[in-house]
């Protein structure tokens, strides 16, 4: 799964920023190998020999001063230059383009919506791969910072200032990306993904978010329906309170990146949302098992 | 070096008092004793910190842990930030200058022994208070840097942050009245012969990092007094959803922040560049462009601060900007790093292990700065900051860096300090250990953050690679641990059974090296002549001197000299600490000023300046207040002339019209309370009460001031023609009177022109 920014960089951003760290990182290498060098050859050559006395002094020379502030005012502008044109390559004007997504921080979940297509989702982020999207960022409550490694750079996204980003993928995949600044209590689970696909398949994703899901059909899910309903679930799922859960189904995670969207752990997360994601906004309802699995019924149904 | 005869555990002997008891060390204002006792606060508190340290540690060796809980571990990594730089790094360099510059400048004491242990007891008082927390509800836990909304209600409702607040403001306090005292010491106190281009580079770069912390530490002190206003008065400064702005914070908490690295750095220069001159046996290469970049770095820490921000999104030019401004801080950093190299070679190298711990310093912090400028190419920054990069390049450069360079001082300065060495042989064994423990910790860190690892997470999923690269780091991290104890163990037993020292063990060149070890309590009997950087040289070497100072371009060195027996500048103590009172109160309200102009300019609704405020009345408090500068000026003029009565009847005026300008304030606040403008209603309210109220306070605080100069006169104890204490005190209430004329101009005036 690629996770690595500089290892696997999959899109036109990623790739310049990791061409420009590999460039910093050798200029920096090689001025440590410099200053290293230095330490270690002075260590042997003028360690002190017995019966040797202080050396004469030597307090400098303007002259060889003024060279390595030269130097190293240099090595800063050639690092300056490449730094101006792969921020110009990252972070190119929107120029009033409309977003394509707006992605709006929650603690500890992310709410995704399409304005253009009138899709509304959590916690992943589906795209076409090769196509560059315009992605709206804003927060409903404290600072949350969205970050794709392998395709995108950070951007804050805080209440009161919204910001924007750009978002691409090379290649079909999956991205994993993570929350990058400190949210409180479950920042460390406010994870991620990106799943970029080719454009039919998300011309699939596309039609089936926009259908609503058919009815329960089972006993148990048909119980399970009436008791989303009478247990309030739907005053914060569906207000933004809570993410919105009409296609939980075809999600590849829950809790945000916290465990794998299978039934048991629904299940578990049903039971005592407490124990799975201790802080999370989501109380304990004391659900019988019963009830539960009802439940669970009910939710496998929302493709 | 004379063989001395100590009794065990020898330590600075308080004056006129057998033994010292932990009571004369309590009470003791001997600066000697009160840097002892900070360097034994602050390793105290390193145990702490690296205790916590390691439980995080402990939580992050495999993925998915339940060693902690969230709500543990984010209390954990916000006290351990904290711990580390305000009640560790900071005070223990302060604590070194405390105890080392006073000799170095070949004075008696400090400049003002009794503010000096106030210093010493606000960390300890700071810093308890803030460990309090742990038993009070929960330590804090909204990160060392404690970013609003967050730290906000409704997001942080325990008390934490609260404490957080009120621990910072003491130890603040504290570190400023530090700071003001080591200025005045270096400016005031100095040997005669001992100009300031022959100052030890030590000193020099503490003078530096003072002046660097009185402009920075009011910019903490007003950010944390204005987010504790949000907090416990319910107002907007920072809460976006009152119409307050979460960037704001961000902006002054890094422009104190930012400065506040360098202050943990600059002091550790100067042992840097003491410890590799004396055991490399020869004066440092290039003093000074040593010197001179110091300046540029403590002038350029205060232009760079939102290279923190860089993923806010403020545009552009403001990225360039501070990217440019940081790549320039880059170069006096190198300067220096070439000149302790250069000054390694062609020496005579002894590898005590001082010297062991500064060539560490030297290629440790090399990384940590080479890291540091790949943030300043900014996409870069964009992927890599809030990450374990971020992490590693951090304590390259506070722990590779900063530690180091203590380490390498207190093996230096020990022996001095106590009259014991320290033993090599551990010593050794302590370098490796620690030289090892600390990369192994945190050179893997830089590969985490580049996997795309971020911080101040409690736990991480099972993703290729991190399980592994944590497992690492958190085996550096115990061996780290161990090597602390290798020290403590050197400590404790050459306290007891260390080699005696002499004066000079190290041979070296600067004035604390001509007394005994330890020095008796007024430190010198006689002070060496002072013709140069190396007093102690020239002394010992008659014959070939070191050359006069060229002088840095043909400034300095040819200034003519102070006149024989007298002080190198003419400022009477009192006068000069108070004028650095002034300087950094005069930034705290700078910082007041600017949250008020900012939310006053953004267009609001809500209430209007001009429609609530009474400018006639405010006017006419005003004049009350201009008048009392005058009557106290007047004062002065009856002290000058030896007029005793209208001396005390000056200061009775001056009181009670500083009183009535309180009253008029009290009244005005009133009218605007009752007309429901308050501190919580918006951001006219929370910058007006709390421009004013500070104001109002200060006043407060000069009035008691007058009020016992005006029981010292009715007692008739100003004999004239002057008085430190009145001059001090008048500059002081003028000064509050200046700060009102600003305010008054700034709010009243400006809200009539509408």
């Amino acid at each position: 799964m690629p996770i690595s920014p500089f290892g696997n960089p999959a899109s036109p951003q990623a790739a310049a920023t990791a061409q420009l760290f590999r460039f910093v990182l050798v200029l920096g290498a090689a001025v440590f190998a410099v200053v290293a060098g230095i330490i270690i050859v002075a260590a042997i050559r003028f360690r002190h020999r017995p019966g040797q006395g202080d050396p004469a002094p030597d307090t400098g020379r303007p002259g060889i001063e003024v060279v390595w502030v030269g130097a190293a005012a240099l090595l800063l502008l050639v690092i300056f230059i490449p730094t101006v044109s792969t921020m110009r390559a990252v972070d190119p004007p929107a120029d009033r383009r409309l977003p394509d997504l707006v992605v709006t921080g929650h603690q500890w979940w992310w709410e995704v919506g399409y304005p253009g297509l009138g899709i509304v989702t959590a916690n992943e982020i589906h795209l076409p791969a090769r196509r560059m999207f315009l992605v709206h960022l804003q927060s409903a409550d404290v600072i949350h910072d969205f970050w794709i490694p392998s395709l995108t750079r950070k951007m804050d996204m805080t209440p009161g200032h919204a910001t924007d980003v750009w978002l691409e993928a090379d290649q079909p995949g999956v991205y994993l990306g993570a929350c990058a600044e400190f949210c409180g209590v479950q920042h460390a689970w406010m994870r991620i993904r990106v799943i970029a696909e080719p454009e039919e398949a998300f011309a699939a994703w596309q039609q089936q978010q926009r259908q609503a899901p058919s009815p329960p059909r089972t006993p148990d899910a048909v119980v399970g329906a009436s008791l989303y309903h009478e247990d309030t679930c739907a005053n914060c799922h569906g207000t933004g309170i809570g993410p919105d859960l009409n296609h939980l189904a075809g999600r590849d995670t829950l809790a945000a990146g916290l465990m794998p969207n299978t039934p048991a752990d629904l299940a578990r997360w049903l039971k005592d949302p407490q124990a799975v994601k201790p802080g999370s906004l989501m109380p304990n309802f004391h659900l019988s098992d019963a009830d539960v699995q009802k439940l669970v019924a009910y939710l496998e149904t929302l493709r | 070096m004379r063989e001395i005869a100590l009794p065990p555990g020898a330590l600075p002997a308080p004056p006129d008092r057998d033994g010292g008891g932990l009571y004369a060390w309590i009470t003791s204002l001997d600066h000697k004793q009160i840097g002892i006792m900070y360097l034994i606060t602050t390793f105290a508190f390193f145990i702490v910190g690296g205790v916590e340290a390691l439980l995080m540690r402990t939580q992050l060796a495999v993925p998915n842990n339940t060693f902690l809980g969230p709500e543990a571990y984010n209390q954990l990594f916000t006290m351990h930030g904290t711990t580390m730089i305000f009640l560790v790094v900071m005070p223990m360099l302060i604590g070194l200058a405390t105890y080392v510059v006073p000799l170095q400048v070949g004075a008696r004491d400090i400049a003002y022994p009794r503010m000096n242990a106030l210093s010493l007891w606000l960390l300890v008082f700071g810093g308890l208070l803030l460990y309090f927390s742990y038993l009070a509800g929960g330590a804090p836990d909204a990160g060392w840097f404690s970013y609003a909304p967050l730290s906000e209600k409704p997001y942080t409702t325990t008390t934490g942050v609260d404490y957080w607040i009120l621990g910072l403001l003491a130890t603040g306090i504290g570190t400023i009245a530090a700071s003001i005292n080591l200025i005045v010491t270096i400016l005031a106190l100095r040997a005669p012969g001992m100009r300031m281009t022959r100052l030890p580079l030590f000193t020099w770069m503490v003078l530096v990092n003072s002046v660097l912390i009185l402009c920075a530490l009011p910019v903490l002190n007003a950010s944390l007094v204005m987010l504790l206003i949000d907090r416990q008065l319910n107002a907007h400064f920072f809460s976006p959803q009152g119409g307050g702005s979460a960037i704001l914070w961000q902006h002054f908490f890094w422009a104190f922040g930012h400065p506040e690295v360098y202050i943990m750095v600059l002091p550790a220069f100067g042992i840097i560049s003491e410890v590799i001159p004396v055991f490399s046996r020869k004066a440092i290469y290039g003093y000074e462009f040593v010197a001179a970049s110091t300046g540029a770095i403590a002038f350029l820490s205060l232009a760079v601060w939102a290279h923190h921000m860089f993923a806010v999104g403020l545009g552009r030019t403001a990225d360039l900007f501070f990217a440019v401004a940081s790549m320039l801080i880059a170069i006096p950093t190198g300067v220096k790093v070439l000149n302790w190299c250069a000054t390694l070679w062609g020496g005579a190298i002894r590898f005590t292990s001082s010297m062991l711990f500064a060539m560490g310093f030297l290629a440790m912090f090399t990384i940590g700065g080479i890291t540091g400028v790949s943030f300043t190419a900014v996409p870069i920054d964009w992927q890599v900051e809030d990450t374990y990069y971020v992490v590693a390049h951090m304590h390259y450069v506070l722990f590779g860096g900063s530690a180091f360079a203590v380490f390498a001082g207190l093996y230096y300065w020990f022996p001095k300090m106590t009259g014991r060495m320290l033993s090599e042989a551990w010593g050794k064994w302590h370098f490796w250990l620690t030289f090892v423990g600390f990369n192994l910790t945190f050179m893997i860190q830089h590969v985490l953050g580049l996997a795309g690892m971020p911080r101040r997470v409690f736990t991480y999923p099972d993703l290729p690679d991190w399980g592994r690269f944590n497992m690492i780091s958190t085996a550096g991290a115990y061996l780290l641990g161990f090597s602390v104890l290798v020290f403590l163990w050197n400590v404790f037993a050459s306290l007891r059974a260390g080699r005696p020292a002499g004066d000079n063990p190290w041979n070296a060149w600067t004035l604390e090296w001509a007394t005994p070890s330890p020095p008796p309590e007024h430190n010198f009997d006689l002070v060496p002549p002072v013709r140069g950087r190396r007093p102690l040289w020239d002394l010992a070497h008659p014959d070939r001197p070191d050359p006069a100072p060229a002088g840095f371009y043909g400034l300095g060195g040819h200034v003519p000299g102070p006149p024989p027996g007298g002080k190198a500048l003419d400022v009477s103590g009192p006068r000069l600490g108070m004028l650095c009172f002034i300087g950094t109160e005069a930034i705290f309200f700078v910082m007041l000023i600017l949250a008020y102009v900012y939310y006053h300019s953004a267009a609001h609704t809500g209430v209007v300046a001009a429609r609530v405020l009474d400018s006639g009345r405010a006017g006419i408090n005003t004049v009350f207040l201009i008048a009392s500068s005058a009557t106290l000026w007047l004062g002065g003029k009856s002290l000058e002339q030896r007029r005793g009565g209208a001396l005390t009847a000056w200061l009775a005026v001056t009181i009670i019209l500083g009183a009535l300008f309180l009253i008029g304030q009290g009244r005005e606040w009133l009218t605007l309370v009752r007309a429901n403008v308050t501190v919580s209603r918006d951001l006219f309210g929370t910058t007006f009460f709390t421009l004013t109220g500070f104001h109002g306070l200060h006043v407060l605080l000069g009035l008691f001031l007058l009020a016992m100069l005006f029981g010292l006169a009715v007692a008739r104890r100003f004999k004239g023609p002057t008085s430190a204490a009145i001059e001090a005190v008048a500059l002081y209430w003028h000064f509050v009177d200046a700060v009102w004329i600003g305010i008054y101009s700034l709010i009243y005036l400006w809200a009539l022109a509408g």
